[in-house]
């Protein structure tokens, strides 16, 4: 069978060989089988690691039960995230609309949990029966005193990262609303990174000891009450930029913050991330500390790192993301111990992202946009990779190839990003493509 | 922690749920779906839904789950979703070429109104499905039921499509399996096989969602109902449908397409539910039980026997979906176990009842709740209230079992952080006897951990 639709063909690119610009951004082929979701996942994956707040999904049960407790975005707080609240629209709601539910869902919600804030979630069927949605939300704030913020993420108005725009939009009627109290000039905040397996305490962590503060981590065990003071900080530093350009740009034109770029996976990132944020305060002190950060942490971590090269070295990997920025890091990552990226792919990379795949990738490397299971598989096993880098949909299809898999999305249950955080990619890269398990598969 | 967010006062609740006890239609239709030979499950919706579903199946399984979306836009959602669903045909048969498509909507496609009959149709019209290749469908609005309406819907679906009355009655029987784990369906096979019945099982999900790892990746596994024998049931001799709310109505569709008579029972979870499935396959295939069966039921009567005063009067509460919770909440009875608390998001009066009658005698105070806010918010309210020996559920039960302290049988969809379900059954009597194990141990083991030095045993 033809492992590339007719339609597909300027999304799959052969390095050395084509000569084309990759034409990415634009709706999935129906009936490809495409790894992406739909816009509320965008959303809901983004603001649900706010653990003060309400994440109320307006919708039949579906959306709110697959979402339930989805990432293991942890709080040093509340856990009022984890929980799983819905209007469960019936067919009466349908016909008759479904705002008198979402009302009444709301204040006895709020009366309950007395919420920081609450985000209430748009899925499909909102967008075509028309509840008014902001009417409500604004009702309910005005009775309650809770900021009620409306996401409008009805799914088929795009995909993910259309998801994510509307979830800053959400942040961003957040930000400004408390007065800016005791932030010194050395602040920031933390944009994009979401606290999987705690990652975001150990980039926190990294900051004070650069004697950098933190005014708000957006949204990583996020609070409520630190969002609507994040106005206040001198810059903003944004990962998975993916889902927080939205809001840094708006941040940037709005109060005239300036952002920053950064990726904390792999040594070579992190450093350059945080040395960046040192030298833009233009501090001596800061940037000393920085350099010994990194020092520490290099020295800590790099030797052990290296003791698994010698049997890495000369290894190939499939890489498929969602957001493309993460590939370059990987890449990165990778590189360092030995191994190259025979395939790399992400479902929503744009231009400028793919023209730096291009630009990183060896010869003869595929470069996929919006791929799709038979191409992840036809190109891997052509490439006879080691190891599969993912999500969750593609972890059993790579194992069932006879590849190695890593989970750099969701499913993560270590810290991957910073210097303890490469060590354990490392390691799970090492502890997969060695594993004694593909002894007893045919393929190896 | 997290479910100390679960006050202790019940209030009632008018319009919201939390922390659901069910999902919506469309997931069970793509599980029905995916025990056919051959076929990729088809959303007709926004692609959020069908990525949704691939991952809550693929983390339950552990397995690779293909299927495939219509990709609405907002385009589609205006003016509707026909082109995006012929392209799709044509592109799975283009570049998957499966067997059969199984289409089955979504609330979006359905609310703006869809004819997915005539599309699917127009389809065929226009050539874009292959000469021997099929697309079925049916309907799942997600706002209407639960999961298990859209399994019941799809099964539905297949039996309007493939099966056929020739005239002449075939010695075989049709079992339709309600929604269990590839492992039961696999030990629903073994049985008959032991019984010597011969039967046609639909829908089949082993050796799809329990592949081997044999190195080779199949797009489509050996396993699952095939067409030939999808088209046979119209002429099998008798249906046999296990679990009301999952196979009931596909039942009587075949009965009042093709004449097949049919009898609908609980799923054979237990010791009385097998019991009734045995005699029940024993009747209508019209052969006797063999020794081999009946050695099997003494096996497990012999458990139950030695191990009676660790299941006495324990107070269980039970979640879940109704074809398993009915028929468990009787074994549990049977085993002299007080199911106390009983709860399913799925709705439908014949599920109270039933409960109701199964405990009138041992536990008539029973707490019994399904459908309209019977979540496991309300669950974990009465626990508080009035606590239990043993949680039974799907995986979201962890919760609850964490911050009450009580252990916890992982059984039901979905379960996201244990492996064996898809493996080992807890149908039959065989089932029933690893359903025993897994209950003794939880208890054993807590008396085990909870008692002093002086009176902790050995033997027990």
């Amino acid at each position: 069978m033809p492992e590339i639709l007719i339609q597909r063909k300027k999304q799959v690119f052969r390095k050395g060989k084509d000569d084309f610009s990759i034409k990415c951004g634009k709706d999935s082929t129906a009936g490809s089988v495409s790894q992406r979701s739909c816009v509320f996942c965008g959303s809901r994956v983004v603001l649900y690691p706010i653990v003060d707040a309400l994440h109320l999904v307006h919708g039949p049960i579906g959306c709110a039960a697959y979402t339930w407790d989805l990432r293991g975005s942890l709080s040093s707080g509340r856990q009022l995230h984890r929980m799983s609240f819905s209007t469960d629209l019936q067919e009466k709601d349908v016909v008759f609309g479904g705002e008198k539910k979402l009302y009444q869902s709301l204040v006895e919600l709020i009366d309950k949990y007395k919420p920081k804030s609450a985000f209430v979630y748009a899925t499909c069927i909102v967008g075509i029966i028309g509840d008014d949605v902001d009417a409500v939300c604004k009702r309910v704030s005005k009775e309650k005193g809770v900021p009620v913020l409306p996401v409008h993420s009805e799914g088929f108005k795009g995909t993910k990262k259309d998801g994510y725009k509307a979830a800053c939009e959400a942040l961003f009627k957040l930000v400004g609303t408390s007065e800016i109290k005791d932030t010194g000039k050395f602040s920031i905040n933390i944009l994009g990174d979401f606290n999987i397996a705690g990652e975001t305490w150990m980039i926190r962590d990294y900051y004070s000891r650069m004697g950098v503060e933190v005014v708000s981590t957006i949204t990583g065990d996020g609070r409520t009450d630190d969002i609507c003071r994040a106005h206040g900080a001198s810059l903003n530093i944004v990962q998975c930029s993916g889902s927080m350009m939205y809001l840094a740009k708006m941040m940037k034109e709005e109060y005239g913050i300036p952002f920053m770029r950064v990726s904390y996976f792999g040594i070579e990132d992190t450093s350059d991330a945080l040395l960046k944020v040192a030298e833009f305060f233009k501090n001596t002190e800061i940037v000393a500390r920085t350099k010994q950060l990194i020092k520490e942490e290099t020295e800590i971590y790099l030797s052990e790192i290296y003791k698994y090269k010698n049997e890495l070295e000369g290894k190939k990997a499939t890489i498929y993301v969602g957001g493309a920025f993460k590939a370059f890091s990987l890449i990165k990552a990778l590189d360092m111990i030995g191994m190259s990226v025979a395939v790399v792919g992400s479902q929503t990379g744009n231009q400028d992202d793919y023209a730096r795949l291009k630009e990183m990738c060896d010869e003869g490397t595929i470069i996929l946009d919006d791929s799709n299971p038979v191409e992840l598989a036809h190109f891997s096993l052509e490439k006879n990779v080691d190891i599969f880098i993912g999500g969750v949909k593609e972890r059993p299809m790579a194992y069932k190839l006879g590849i190695g898999f890593c989970d750099h999305n969701h499913h993560r249950k270590e810290v991957l990003t910073g210097y303890r955080g490469t060590l354990n990619f490392v390691r799970e890269v090492y502890s997969s493509v060695m594993s004694p398990v593909w002894r007893f598969t045919n393929r190896k | 922690m997290l479910l100390r967010h679960t006050p202790k006062e019940i209030k009632e609740r008018k319009a919201l749920t939390v922390n659901p006890a069910k999902t919506c239609q469309p997931i069970g239709a793509m599980y029905a779906a995916l025990g056919i030979h051959g076929c990729m499950p088809h959303s007709h919706g926004s692609q959020g839904c069908c990525a949704y579903h691939r991952s809550a199946l693929t983390r339950h399984y552990k397995e690779p789950v293909m299927a495939a979306t219509s990709s609405f836009t907002e385009g589609s959602s205006v003016f509707g979703g026909q082109a995006n669903l012929i392209q799709a045909i044509n592109n799975i048969f283009t570049i998957y070429s499966p067997d059969i498509i199984a289409v089955h909507t979504t609330c979006l496609s359905e609310t703006i109104g869809d004819d997915v009959n005539q599309i699917c149709q127009k389809a065929r019209d226009d050539g874009k499905v292959p000469e021997g290749k099929h697309v079925i469908h049916c309907n799942t609005p997600s706002y209407v039921g639960s999961h298990i309406t859209g399994y019941s819907n799809m099964l539905k679906g297949i039996i309007k499509y493939f099966s056929k009355s020739t005239g002449v009655k075939k010695d075989q029987i049709n079992i339709i399996s309600g929604w269990v784990e590839p492992s039961d369906m696999r030990e629903i096979k073994r049985i008959c096989r032991q019984m010597g019945v011969k039967i046609v099982l639909f829908p089949d999900t082993s050796d799809i969602l329990d592949a081997p790892q044999t190195g080779v990746h199949a797009f489509y596994p050996k396993g699952g109902t095939t067409i030939p024998e999808l088209i046979s049931t119209g002429d099998s001799k008798f249906s046999l449908a296990l679990g009301e709310f999952a196979t009931d109505a596909a039942a009587k569709d075949l009965d009042s397409r093709c004449k097949v008579k049919f009898k609908t029972i609980d799923l054979p979870i237990g010791l009385s539910a097998t019991d009734r499935f045995i005699v029940a396959l024993s009747n209508s295939a019209d052969v006797d039980v063999p020794a081999s069966v009946t050695e099997e039921r003494g096996r497990l009567v012999d458990i139950i026997t030695d191990m009676q005063q660790y299941f006495y009067n324990k107070r269980v509460a039970l979640f879940g979906d109704p074809d398993q919770l009915i028929p468990l909440t009787e074994l549990l009875v049977d085993l002299d176990m007080r199911p106390v608390y009983i709860v399913s998001g799925t709705s439908g009066k014949v599920f109270e009842r039933r409960i109701r009658e199964i405990l009138a005698e041992s536990v008539p105070d029973a707490k019994v709740r399904n459908g309209h806010n019977a979540d496991l918010f309300l669950l974990h309210q009465w626990i508080k209230n009035e606590p239990v020996d043993l949680v039974i559920g799907n995986t979201y039960g962890k919760y609850i079992a964490r911050d009450e302290d009580i252990p916890f049988l992982r059984m039901g969809f979905p379960i996201l952080d244990r492996v064996g379900h898809s493996y080992f059954p807890t149908v039959g009597y065989s089932g029933a006897m690893r359903i025993l194990e897994k209950i003794l141990n939880l208890l054993m083991d807590r008396q085990d951990r909870d008692s002093s030095e002086e009176s902790f045993e050995l033997v027990m």
